[in-house]
């Protein structure tokens, strides 16, 4: 994004109210990262202290500071799904893709990340796929799932 | 307003805390986070104290605790001494080095610690640098991260691109992390990549202030300081102004 | 306030008539346990196959009927019928549906139950879909929603939650309309009496609250509602904002008046996309309607309304931290006093409430205080909705009176354990304890809870069977909470660390028993000196799995043995050659080629039995899931190298 762009974004967000969450959310979601040059450039435009914005970008858990991939796979390890076997599927996905939570593969095609609840305890264990959520999902179904994803369909 | 701390009466103002009261009264109560020029920040759970809450007794950070007329507050009970001791472990397990870290552990009569290593930096996560930071209206540094991957760094890791150069951070430190040196008309403050240009002395040609602390005394509205004189040629300036405004007032005498 | 009458009378006849339309209506659940069944391929499907059959019906969305897991849930009514439920819909089961509609005789396949009346809580009015005699299955009949009382969900499942006029037919922003004809003081009154108390886990009275921030004087206050919901496998408050969204809006509004705020916040996780979209459509449908804005109902007050999202941190669901991070810092708590009645948002008194809590506000209002109290128990009244996971036969949202047991609810409306022995009961997600099973007969309120150990928190219940390791689950938490803390203050911060390491060591079977002793010591002592409730409370789960399974603790450590099976390497699976039948369901299971037959039987030329390969297995336990006659043994790994030389 250029300096025009990032200027217009704050702009476009007047709200007293988690104004700078706000921000920082549709950045991430234009980057798939916050980057360095635009949050400069946010701090600025708002007034607030660099070190301030930047702590704020590195306490929540939505914010990266490091480019996401095209498709981000979360496996959710609540309570339930971590009863019904989430480990498992980790695993196979650490297999299939051969990274570890947390990272992104090479090509940044796919960011793999465990999470903490997407609130489908009655279909444990669940994958969301891009905000699409397969509920009581098998090990042995995750390359069918990532074939479809890499299909380009949703669901 | 009254409160009763360890079974003395002692009178109260509104607006002090009850670390304030002990201090007041000569209770020796354990601090890290705290500094009397900072607002409280309660951190690092040493100041603990018990006190009765709504009808149950709970263990609160005195040096954030508000007075309140009747309040009953009690500084050495077992439920707080084993409070201390296991925070005070805890403390050691996580910092190495740190002088007030140990020096405190002396104080509470605890040797080591029985826990696991966890760190090895000298940073207690204190605050106090980000708390002075941002006192003097710089926010060069601040917290990143959380959980235990909370530290203290500059934007980005780099550069502290708003370091005024005021060092208020290096006073303050508990575990004297942050050390700055002067060198080639800079000042260099490595632990936050801080590099700030010195104004030179217009007298005597001596380094003696880092440009944008000029900026922000300026800022704030002191003209009363000579920006371009060291403090030794600011005195003897002054000093050769009163002896001139000395004679001058000699010679009326000697005349009349 | 005739004004009044004609807008809600007019809503309420625009929603009677897509709520009861005369011709068939087919409600598909799309909230996101639907969405994550399936349930979108279903929706789609049904709007293009009766459009191209021409078949004259509608198609609408609604939200969890409870029964989660029965996703992807359907109900068809046809008018002078009782309305059928569907569960597990597929394209196929809703073609056979279309075909039903055809030749007048629905399938009775996957069929729930039967609805022959609604009950519109509010008004205590029922309105009879049918006056022929009751056939089974009747739903309210069905062992998961036999024992449940829906106040907080009543319109979940029923209604479309994106028409504020079905809203209202169901008797909706009466209870607003009620409220501010009345003198604030009254109406905190009726919470007061009511017994109302926060439903996000505190159990805060709420009238006591609403009153400390009403009495507060300042020029601004706030009004906030707390739909974090971050423990994980608690997910109550995301159905009724996806189900219910405007029972949220009145009971803020009514709130709003009740303590003099002229707005409210909203603050949701963003990780609920589809409650974000339903909460601002209902709030768009409001203002629309003049429901909020300026001068609502004529009454003179105004009040707004808008949402703020949470961006992935647990610690926000605490007050302090959620105001902070509102405000645009990170989510670090503050000490307390001053408390936020006092001293909030923007330095602003300000009134949090949690979703189910504001949920219950307009039904306390319409039905009044004592119908209110007249349910639960002496310290609790009311209902509590529980997001009942994990290993129990039905799992769902169940809502249940308060003081219900939890016999009553695991065993009753959850149907039990299932095939593997009930072991604990977890409550109140990582602030909360596991209730052991020969406990099952506690009430569940506040306060039995607490006394045994636990919390009523968000109302997170997970059924835990015997194949659940204790020190496994207490690990679980602790690494949850320790990956939460917002790292401020030192008892949390290196406290979780240092029972995290503990515990780690444990499962590992590296530790001895003088750190048993430690870990329990830490744990009461960031219980007591943490700045926040997430420190104080994230030790629970460790104090009371030893509470009440400390030799589980005792056998990892001193017999490095786990007996659930679960912890690696600290157990091995064998088994039993009498009770094998040969079956060679775990043949089939087994992912590493382990399960082999026992050469000496078949050798014998008697019946063939299987046996594990020790060498080969992975101890993942899909053969013990699977076998029917619970032949296969959980054994210290020093036992299995015995039984397996034959």
């Amino acid at each position: 994004m250029d300096e025009a762009e990032v200027q217009d974004l704050v702009a476009r967000h007047q709200e007293q109210n988690g104004r700078v969450t706000a921000i920082l959310e549709e950045l991430q979601q234009r980057c798939r990262y916050l980057p360095e040059q635009a949050l400069r450039l946010v701090a600025g435009e708002l007034g607030l202290p660099l070190a301030q914005l930047y702590g704020v970008a590195t306490f929540y858990a939505t914010f990266s500071l490091e480019p996401k991939g095209e498709h981000l796979i979360s496996v959710c390890h609540g309570t339930a799904c971590h009863i019904k076997g989430a480990r498992r599927l980790t695993e196979r996905l650490e297999r299939e893709l051969q990274i570890k939570p947390g990272h992104t593969t090479h090509d940044g095609q796919y960011t793999l990340q465990s999470v903490h609840c997407l609130g489908c305890c009655s279909l444990a264990p669940v994958v969301s796929v891009d905000s699409h959520a397969y509920g009581r999902l098998k090990p042995e179904a995750i390359p069918e799932v990532l074939t479809t994803v890499q299909g380009g369909e949703g669901q | 307003m009254q409160i009763v701390i360890n079974g003395l009466d002692v009178p109260v103002k509104e607006g002090q805390t009850v670390l304030d009261v002990a201090h007041q009264v000569g209770i020796w109560i354990p601090t890290l986070c705290h500094h009397q020029g900072l607002e409280p920040y309660a951190a690092c759970r040493l100041c603990l104290v018990e006190v009765d809450s709504g009808g149950r007794q709970t263990l609160a950070a005195s040096c954030a605790l508000p007075v309140a007329d009747g309040m009953v507050v009690e500084t050495d009970t077992p439920r707080v001494r084993q409070a201390r001791e296991m925070i005070m472990q805890l403390h050691l397990a996580s910092t190495q080095d740190s002088p007030r870290v140990q020096e405190l552990a002396r104080l509470l009569g605890i040797e080591q610690h029985g826990l696991a290593r966890h760190g090895e930096w000298r940073c207690t996560l204190c605050g106090l640098c980000v708390r002075a930071c941002h006192q003097v209206g710089a926010d060069a540094i601040g917290f990143t991260y959380r959980g235990s991957r909370r530290r203290v760094t500059a934007p980005f890791r780099a550069q502290a691109t708003d370091c005024l150069g005021c060092q208020a951070c290096a006073e303050v430190c508990p575990s004297g992390i942050v050390v700055f040196s002067e060198a080639g008309g800079r000042l260099l403050g490595p632990h936050w990549h801080s590099d700030v240009r010195m104004i030179n002395c217009a007298g005597c040609g001596k380094y003696f202030l880092p440009q944008p602390l000029a900026g922000r005394l300026q800022q704030l509205g002191l003209e009363l300081i000579n920006t371009d004189r060291c403090p030794e040629c600011r005195r003897k300036l002054a000093g050769d102004r009163l002896a001139t405004e000395a004679g001058r007032a000699d010679g009326h005498h000697a005349e009349s | 306030m005739s004004v009044t009458d004609t807008l809600l009378e007019s809503l309420r006849r625009q929603g009677m008539l897509t709520l009861y339309p005369d011709r068939v209506k087919i409600a598909v659940g799309r909230a996101t346990c639907g969405l994550a069944a399936g349930s979108d391929r279903v929706y789609r499907y049904l709007k293009e196959e009766s459009s191209r059959r021409k078949l004259d019906v509608l198609v609408a969305s609604t939200g969890c009927l409870g029964w989660c897991q029965q996703e992807t849930l359907v109900t068809v009514q046809v008018p002078g019928q009782p309305r059928l439920v569907y569960s597990r819909a597929d394209e196929a089961l809703a073609g056979q549906i279309l075909d039903g509609v055809s030749e007048g005789v629905l399938p009775e396949v996957r069929l729930l139950g039967r609805i022959y009346a609604d009950e519109n809580l509010l008004s205590g009015q029922r309105i009879f879909l049918t006056g022929e005699p009751e056939s089974d299955p009747v739903l309210d009949k069905v062992p998961f929603y036999a024992p449940q009382l829906k106040i907080v969900t009543r319109n979940c499942g029923y209604i479309d939650p994106g028409s504020i006029a079905e809203y209202v037919a169901r008797g909706g922003y009466l209870a607003l309309w009620k409220a501010l004809q009345m003198q604030p003081s009254g109406i905190i009154d009726d919470i007061t009496s009511s017994g109302l108390r926060g439903r996000g886990g505190g159990g805060y009275p709420t009238g006591r609250k609403w009153q400390l921030t009403r009495q507060q004087p300042a020029d601004i206050k706030y009004i906030i509602c707390n739909a974090d919901e971050g423990d994980p496998g608690a997910y109550m408050d995301r159905s009724v904002l996806e189900g219910d969204p405007h029972t949220v809006l009145e009971g803020m509004i009514i709130g709003g008046y009740a303590v003099g705020a002229p707005s409210g916040i909203i603050y949701v996780r963003s990780e609920y996309p589809l409650a974000v979209a339903q909460l601002q459509e209902a709030i768009r449908q409001a203002n629309e309607v003049g429901i909020l804005g300026k001068n609502i109902f004529g009454s003179g007050f105004s009040f707004q309304l808008e949402v703020v999202k949470g961006q992935g941190a647990f610690v926000c669901g605490e007050e302090t931290a959620l105001i902070a991070a509102i405000e645009g810092k990170t989510g670090e708590p503050r000490p307390r006093p001053p408390y936020p009645s006092e001293v909030g948002l923007w330095g602003k008194p300000t009134c949090i409430n949690n979703v189910e809590t504001w949920a219950n506000v307009p039904p306390i209002i319409m039905r009044g205080s004592a119908w209110f109290a007249g349910i639960g128990t002496e310290s609790s009244k009311g209902t509590k909705v529980f997001s009942l996971v994990g290993d129990v036969r039905n799992n769902g949202l169940v809502e249940m009176p308060m003081g219900a047991t939890l016999r009553q609810i695991v065993a009753g409306a959850g149907g039990g354990a299932g095939r593997f022995a009930l072991k604990a009961v977890q409550t109140g997600g990582p602030s909360g304890g596991c209730i052991p099973a020969n406990l099952m007969d506690l009430p569940v309120d506040y306060e039995s809870l607490a006394g045994a150990g636990s919390i009523m928190g968000s109302g997170g219940m997970v059924a835990m069977d015997e194949r659940t390791c204790m020190v496994d689950v207490a690990r679980f938490f602790i690494s949850f909470t320790q990956e939460e803390s917002c790292g401020k203050c030192t008892a949390c911060r290196e406290g979780t660390w240092q029972m995290l390491h503990i515990i780690n060591r444990i499962v590992e079977g590296k530790a001895v028993m003088e750190e048993l002793e430690v870990l329990e010591k830490l744990a009461l002592v960031v219980k007591d000196t943490s700045l926040c409730g997430l420190g104080q409370s994230a030790p629970t789960p460790v104090l009371s799995t030893l509470r009440y399974f400390r030799d589980e603790y005792g056998s990892h450590i001193r017999d490095r043995f786990c007996p659930a099976g679960v912890c690696k390497g600290l157990f091995r699976l064998v088994i039993d050659q009498d009770t094998c039948t040969g079956c060679g369901r775990c043949v089939e299971a087994c992912p590493a080629e382990a399960v082999r037959t026992s050469r000496s039987e078949a050798d014998q030329g008697l019946t063939t039995k299987y046996l594990i390969d020790q060498e080969r297995c992975i101890q993942c336990r899909s053969c013990r899931d699977v076998c029917a006659y619970r032949a296969i043994r959980v054994v210290p790994r020093e036992v299995a190298a015995d039984a397996d030389r034959h």
